[in-house]
Formats: structure tokens, sequence, C-alpha cells
């Protein structure tokens, strides 16, 4: 029978071919156990307990793996923005010539107004909330590790308790306000970022004084939302958003008043809607932030 | 697998997972970024079989989990299940076609990327579903797009699982 397949008797070894796919799928098996254990473990105490310790030691040995890794990373970060902005550099130019025209007139404005508001205080014995950024000191720290995927918003910075870095320190950058920090270990602390679904931020309208909440918008990555501002209250695009530090008897807000967020893009009201509806553009680029200053208080309180 | 190759092995995991958390995740282009590490792995599950596969995700998403001080085991999952697929495909419908490695890597990033949405919404770590899904098509670019480079780097580093596939059938031709 030529030019026909013909079926060859077994002659392997089924039995080992049936324990080969046994062996592959008990250490499946395992594996997959072993990561929901760890899962469980690890969100139940992310703070303490055996697991937190050996992860603590084990980010601590691959630190300076992850720092030699950004130093490798970063002269082409520095060669990808320098080319980026020069396709935007005329524009940049144009814009901030009239942006610091605008502010030179307000920078007098607000020495006098500066001037006239400590005299007032001074006068009524005004006991005020910790302040951006006289009453912090910045520890500054470069970024070295970010999750991949895009289902956190989270940064690891090169500083941690050793530092002063505290859990829940706010964390800025040149341009405006990050995040804060949600874990802490000797070297590194996560920092969440405001583009995180968890995180919420007590903001103000510095023109108009409108209160509410920064929070991460729906419509795009980097877009942020001012929600909760009543709709009686006027806030108008282009208005400066900035952190509100609140202080309410025993409870404080854990960011200072003052450092900015960002600047208002659109601004809109439905008659079934309680609240106005307004877009934020922040001032830091969370894609490309790769340093930043970890606020710690001076006077060590948290 | 012979010790150097486990060796070697385990050195390009490791370089590729802190390559991925301190430099690869700092690029994005249209809201998404490479995902070097999860192409690695597809390619080590494609030349060395579903249980190395398995192995080395683990191993690459505690290093991930790790580096970047989140919740242990929970890239080590997403891993070890995307690399055990990667190999059982190599091993099956996959063998010996020169498009396995692109079709691996396409639906590894989807397995992962929707796998990784359910298990953050499961968490209760929730991700906004727009921008992780306008994100989405340009990991899948950016992947799809590494899928041979890095097959072709891995191979070189590990080699290929040397293998023979018993026979089960001969042409006779006379």
């Amino acid at each position: 029978m030529l030019g026909v397949t013909v079926r060859r008797p077994a002659t392997g070894k089924p039995a080992s071919r049936t324990t080969s796919a046994f062996r592959r799928r008990i250490v499946v098996g395992v594996l997959i156990v072993l990561a929901l254990v760890l899962m469980t473990v690890s969100f139940r105490k992310p703070d303490d307990g055996l697991v937190a310790s050996a992860q603590s030691t084990a980010a601590a040995v691959m630190r300076p793996f992850t720092v030699a890794g950004e130093r490798v990373a970063q002269p082409f970060r520095d060669a990808y923005a320098w080319a980026d902005s020069l396709l935007t550099a005329r524009s940049d130019a144009k814009r901030q010539r009239e942006e610091n025209a605008a502010l030179r007139q307000q920078v007098i404005q607000n020495q006098f107004a500066a001037r006239e508001n400590a005299r007032l205080k001074a006068l009524l014995a005004f006991r005020d909330g910790p302040r951006f950024p006289a009453d912090y000191r910045g520890v500054a720290a470069a970024v070295i590790a970010r999750p991949t995927g895009g289902f956190a918003q989270d940064i690891v910075v090169a500083v941690g308790s050793s530092d002063g870095v505290t859990l829940d320190a706010p964390v800025v950058s040149e341009d405006g306000f990050l995040g804060r920090v949600t874990r802490v270990y000797s070297r590194s602390a996560r920092v969440t970022l405001l583009t995180d679904e968890q995180l919420a931020v007590s903001a103000l309208d510095v023109r108009s004084g409108a209160a509410g909440i920064v929070k991460h918008g729906r419509a795009a990555a980097s877009t942020l939302i001012f929600d909760r501002v009543p709709k009686k209250l006027k806030v108008s695009v282009g208005d400066t958003i900035v952190t509100a530090g609140w202080r309410s008897s025993k409870l404080a807000s854990l960011y200072p008043r003052g450092i900015p967020i960002g600047r208002v893009t659109s601004v809109g009201q439905a008659d079934t809607d309680l609240w106005k509806q307004v877009q934020v553009e922040p001032f830091a680029d969370f894609d490309r932030v790769d340093s930043v200053l970890v606020l710690v208080r001076k006077d060590g309180a948290r | 697998m012979t010790v150097p190759a486990t060796i070697r092995l385990a050195v390009l995991l490791f370089v590729i997972a802190i390559l991925q958390v301190s430099a690869f995740s700092t690029i994005s282009l249209f809201g998404g970024g490479p995902d070097v590490l999860l192409v690695t792995l597809v390619s080590i599950g494609l030349l060395r079989g579903s249980l190395t596969g398995a192995v080395a995700g683990f191993a690459a998403g505690l290093i991930v989990d790790i580096a970047t001080l989140g919740t242990l085991g929970v890239t080590s999952l997403l891993l070890t299940l995307a690399g055990y697929w990667a190999g059982r495909y190599g091993e099956t419908t996959g063998r010996g076609q020169t498009r396995a490695p692109l079709v691996a890597t396409v639906a590894a990033t989807m397995l992962v990327a929707l796998g990784g949405y359910g298990l953050y919404s499961v968490l209760g770590e929730s991700v906004a579903p727009r921008s992780f899904f306008s994100a989405l098509p340009a990991t899948l670019a950016w992947n799809a797009l590494l899928a041979y480079p890095v097959f072709r780097l891995t191979r070189r580093v590990i080699g290929e699982d040397a293998r023979v596939d018993r026979v089960r059938e001969v042409e006779l031709l006379v």
C-alpha cells in the first residue's frame, strides 16, 4: 500500500506521557494556589506580617537593579522628551510669553494681598493649618519603577522611612500635585497617583473659592474632574485649582493648602445634576514623571 | 533543561522584568506601551513548553510585584497562566508554525489584559474602563511589533527545547 498513510503501532510508553501531563498539571495547580495564597495574605496585611517583611527585604535587595534600569533608560527618555518638545516649541513659547505678562501683573497684586493678609492674621491671632511649602520640607526622589498594563496608577520612588517619608505623605512634582504615599519601606515607597480611581483630594478654585473634590476622570487617563461643586458657585474655564487643606476640629486634610493641581478646561451643568461638571487638566504630566518631591512635615507631625 | 540553560533563562527573565518596570513602562504612545516581559514569557513558553512557561511566569510576576511594591501574587497569577497557555499552544496548535509567536503574543496580551481587569476589579482596585480599553490597542500593536524580534532574541539566549516528539504516523513513499 504505497503512498498511503499507515498507522504505526504505538511503541512508546503511554504511561510516561500520562505522568508528564499529570506532573505538568500538578505544578501549574500548585503555582496558581501559591499565587492565590500570596495575594490573599498580601492583600489582607499589606504593611505588616511575614509576607510584608519578606517583600520589604526583597524590594531592598532589588532596589539597586531598578535604580540601574532607570538610569539606563533616562538618556533615552530625555532624548524623546527633547524631540517631542521641538514639535510644540513655537506654540509653547507664545503661550508662555502671554502667561508671563499676566503673571507679572498678578505677582504685584499678590504681594500687596499677602502683606495685608499677614497683618490681619496677626491682629486676629488666627490659627492656621499647615501650609505648603512653608511648613514642609521636600525629600527629592527618582521614580524607579512603574507597574505595567495600566491596571494601577502607582509609581515607586527611591526614598523610604529611613529618609523620613511617612505613610500618606503628599507627593508633588515641579508642576504640581501628584498623589500620596500609600506604602513605605525603609528605602523605597509606593506613591498612588491622582489618576488612580482610589484617590481624591479636596480642592479649591483659587479665583472664586469654590470648593470640591478633584478625582480621576473617566474620559481619559490624565483628565481630572472637579466634583461636588454646587451649581450656585462660580467656576470658569482657565481657573486654577489647588489643594484645599481643610481643618475641622481634630480632623485635617492629608494635604496642605495651596498645592497647584490643574487648570479648568470645561464647565457644564445639567438640570438633573446636583453638582457642576468641571473638567481639569492637571499641571503635572502623570505619564512622564521622572522625579518627585515627597513632602514631609517640618514639625514631624503626620 | 540543562543547568546552563536554566541559568541563562533566569538571568534573561530577571533582566527583562527589571527593565520592564524601570524602563519600558515609561514608554507611552497613544496611551499604551510595550509589555516586553509578557512577549518574552510567551517566547519562553513556545520554545520551552508549558511547564517552563508557567514556572517562568510565576517567577517573573513575583519580581514585578516586589519591584513595584504591589500586591504579591497578582502579576504572578496572570503571568503563570499566560506562560502556561503559550507553552500549550506551542506544544499543540502552534507547533512548527512561523506565525505562532505573533498569534500567541496577541492572544496572551488580550488574556492578561482582560484577566487583569477582572482580577483587579475583584480585588476592589477598580480600573477606569475607558482609559484601560483605550490603552489596549496600543499595547497590542507594540507587543505584536516586538513578537518576532523578542522571539529570536529569546531563542538565541535560551535555545529551543531539544525534545523529539514521538512520531505517531508514517507515510511510505516508494
